[in-house]
């Protein structure tokens, strides 16, 4: 994930910069607007005149606060860097027992896609299949927020259960979308 | 105060503005702009042309550009070097594959990257590209009157990095700082944005000669967020030409085969000047080798829709990825000449249902986009009034086992970025590792742009799988790339072999720019002592700068009078003939201010973090703003 290059004592937190408490819920347009102000103080083009050396360590935070920002919008990203931060790290490459449920859920959703390009209108199947997935991710959130609030140690295990599903559901839209591409640039 | 360390004299006067231009390096024609009394304009020729076409003719006796050049490239074809733009970046297999009849012999060198034999010798695209700059730079220094501080220079958004270097490399080689290398698209809704200081999504339609861009950019407080980018490099007007020449070769009963290179370019001409003639006609009349015949506007629509057709898709590909709807698109921005072809217009204004903005001129919208950037960049403007946030077009990776490709950072991820990705070794005692740099989207390497190939050396002896290698990526402001690898368990440190895939090798840009006989040898040194001097006065106005602003807060005392000492010193060096002393000491002081960048950046975040008005902090590295 996040790379903190070497010579930046920049020890706050991805919450503590976005100036936010560490959590799940978001306000997109707070987030949005505190990037921007973080931006206009790290950004190299801040730093034309210092030469090289000023650019590179203005690249450095630039990244940062990119990364930061990326991290906190994305559904997922979110909810690993929020268990990470809580000292619960998540072994996303980790293979673990899904229980049977979501796996018939994802077979379901792989088979819908597998289908797509033999469908009689591949367009409106694929968007189902982009539907779908979506629907998935939100109750995934929901599943995960809910955990995490509880807090205990539990349910902890299980909100890294469901940070676990939200990778595969997020996978499985990635490939929906790149065969989306596929077909309408065909 | 410690020290009184803006002392009369040593720094340039406040209100002197520094000469900053942004050029625009087209495949077609090329521009050049600067902002003159708050205005950004582009800059006429002596004998008042803006326009420079982007030609270049060696001739046995000197080098022509622009107008004179393309006034030879019928009757000389070899050594009239026309969309030079076109070869930037790449191999001579990419060439081959533009699928265009070119007139010119190419050579291959190692590197693979293609060289244009002429009358003067082999030419590297990335030449014939300086010549155009230089033309621009020379016509700049006449009409501002004076050295430039640098310049912006705009390349399509979905230049690889390939490409950009080369531009660079090109800039360097033209004798030219760049600022900032410019997205195309971000340059003209900068042009239009400033102009209409409005907020919302604004879609950048940007058809020109060789090149096809779309951007999908937010604007909202000063701040333009490119939100998706996309386009083909391989498309443009020049398409049109081709379609049409198509047409007028079957219509005559022509093979493209029996054509010499001349014929082959009054061809082309003909062509063009139908497309042209067909912006205001419905009916335009051809004359070639002796045909004769008429081509309609329904017939030229047929012929060119199918290429307006692929940009219509790559808009719809880029309103995806930027998650939008068309109907969620408040302006369009038309750029490039080949959007003065009314059927481009109405298929674009019929997809996203508004009419598309044309008031400033597509052929000069880009480069006063660039160069009101150049400006800013300068610090003739508060730096506060616009910041621009782009993307990376092709997502970057590394070849994995099997020959696929593996992603480290995505396309239209908003740059500057940094990723690492962690390896290992597959062999008992391994001690290098190869490493693949691609750029591109597909999953198979061999379709994707190979960018370099590195050796890491030195991986101590380890058991397989045990060693921890991290390949940075990293990503500046202008798109260009730069990897290291480390090897982690170990600490040890591992060397590094760059090779650019297409490029030109560091060395060979030195040979040339000794090898340029543009200048005789004192005028060489007297450049670079003049350059040395701009160098050092720019750090040292930065740094007394940043002092005043916040070097009571942020240094010792002793800090700060060692620091403003130095800058003093700097100054005091820069009356000296001695290039390479003020060079050494400009480094120096880069080095020691570096501490202090450090720490104003890392203040600037926490005041920011603690609430505070940022304001304090603003316009960190470039001038104090005054309101």
């Amino acid at each position: 994930m996040s790379d903190i290059p070497a010579g930046i004592d920049l020890t706050a937190s991805y919450f503590e910069l976005f100036g936010m408490e560490a959590g799940y819920d978001i306000n997109r347009d707070a987030i949005q607007d505190r990037y921007l102000d973080l931006q206009r103080i790290v950004h190299p083009d801040r730093f034309a005149g210092l030469g090289e050396r000023g650019q590179r360590l203005a690249v450095q935070y630039a990244a940062f606060v990119n990364e930061a920002y990326q991290t906190l919008c994305s559904p997922l990203k979110r909810a690993l860097y929020l268990l990470e931060h809580s000292g619960h790290p998540v072994d996303i490459e980790k293979n673990t027992v899904m229980d049977t449920g979501f796996l018939m859920q994802q077979l379901e959703l792989r088979e819908e896609l597998g289908e797509v390009r033999e469908s009689c209108d591949p367009e409106s199947a694929i968007e189902a299949v982009l539907e779908h997935a979506e629907e998935l991710m939100t109750s995934l959130q929901l599943g995960f927020v809910t955990c995490w609030k509880s807090g205990t140690a539990d349910d902890l295990e299980k909100a890294a259960d469901f940070a676990r599903k939200m990778h595969f559901a997020e996978k499985l839209i990635s490939e929906a979308e790149e065969l989306e591409e596929q077909l309408f640039d065909s | 105060m410690l020290l009184q360390i803006s002392e009369p004299g040593l720094s340039p006067a406040p209100h002197q503005r520094k000469l900053a231009i942004g050029i625009d390096l087209g495949t077609t024609n090329s521009l050049v702009a600067s902002v003159r009394s708050g205005t950004a304009e582009t800059l006429p020729d002596a004998s008042g042309e803006h326009i420079l076409p982007s030609v270049v003719h060696y001739g046995t006796q000197c080098t022509l550009t622009g107008t004179d050049a393309r006034r030879l490239a019928a009757e000389d074809p070899l050594n009239t070097i026309i969309s030079v733009k076109r070869f930037m970046g790449r191999g001579v297999e990419d060439i081959r594959a533009l699928g265009d009849v070119l007139p010119y012999r190419f050579t291959r060198t190692d590197g693979g990257m293609p060289f244009i034999e002429t009358v003067q010798g082999e030419k590297s695209p990335v030449q014939v590209s300086a010549e155009i700059l230089r033309a621009l730079r020379g016509r700049a220094e006449e009409t501002l009157g004076g050295d430039l501080l640098g310049a912006v220079i705009t390349v399509p958004a979905y230049f690889d990095d390939a490409q950009r270097q080369a531009t660079k490399d090109a800039a360097r080689l033209a004798g030219l700082e760049v600022l900032r290398l410019l997205n195309e698209p971000t340059a003209a809704a900068v042009a239009y944005g400033l102009d209409q200081g409005g907020e919302g999504t604004i879609a950048v339609y940007d058809l020109g000669g060789g090149t096809f861009d779309i951007s999908i950019l937010r604007l909202r407080r000063g701040v333009f967020e490119v939100l998706a980018t996309g386009g083909n490099t391989a498309l443009g007007g020049d398409d049109f030409d081709q379609m049409v020449a198509g047409w007028i070769l079957e219509q005559a009963g022509l093979d493209i085969k029996a054509l010499d290179p001349e014929q082959y370019r009054k061809l082309l001409d003909a062509a063009c000047a139908a497309k042209e003639a067909l912006t205001d006609s419905d009916t335009v009349s051809i004359n070639f080798d002796g045909w004769s015949g008429e081509i309609t506007k329904t017939i030229f629509d047929s012929l060119v829709d199918p290429l307006i057709d692929r940009t219509i898709k790559s808009v719809k590909k880029s309103l995806r990825d930027a998650k939008l709807k068309a109907a969620d698109i408040n302006e369009v921005v038309m750029v490039g000449g080949s959007t003065r072809v009314p059927r481009v217009r109405e298929r674009v204004a019929d997809l996203i249902g508004k009419q598309p903005l044309t008031d400033i001129d597509p052929d000069r919208v880009v480069a006063i986009g660039a160069a009101l950037q150049a400006d800013i960049l300068a610090g003739n403007k508060p730096a506060d009034e616009m910041l621009l946030l782009d993307v990376i077009p092709l997502s970057l990776g590394l070849e994995t086992m099997g020959g696929l490709m593996e992603k480290v950072i995505h396309r239209n991820t908003t740059i500057p970025v940094a990723r690492a990705q962690e390896f290992t070794t597959f062999k008992d005692g391994q001690t290098a590792m190869a490493i693949h740099v691609l750029q591109g989207e597909r999953e198979l390497v061999d379709v994707n742009r190979s960018l370099a190939r590195f050796v890491l050396r030195g991986i101590p002896p380890m058991p397989a799988g045990m060693a921890r290698i991290r390949v940075t990526f990293q990503v500046d402001a202008d798109g260009l790339l730069s990897v290291s690898a480390r090897e982690e368990s170990s600490g040890v440190a591992a060397s590094i072999e760059i090779k650019p895939s297409y490029g030109l090798e560091e060395s060979e840009i030195t040979e040339m720019l000794q090898a340029s006989y543009t200048f005789a040898k004192e005028d060489k040194e007297a450049r670079n002592l003049l350059e040395r001097r701009v160098e050092a006065e720019r750090i040292i106005e930065a740094v007394q700068n940043a002092l005043a602003i916040d070097g009571d807060i942020l240094l010792s005392p002793e800090e700060r009078a060692e620091l403003a000492e130095q800058a003093r010193h700097l100054a005091e060096t820069t009356k000296s003939h001695d290039a390479d002393l003020i060079a050494k000491t400009t480094e120096e002081v880069a080095k020691a201010s570096e501490v202090f960048a450090a720490r104003r950046m890392n203040a600037g975040i926490r005041a920011a973090l603690s609430g505070q008005a940022v304001d304090a902090f603003e316009a960190l590295g470039a001038d104090k703003t005054e309101k």
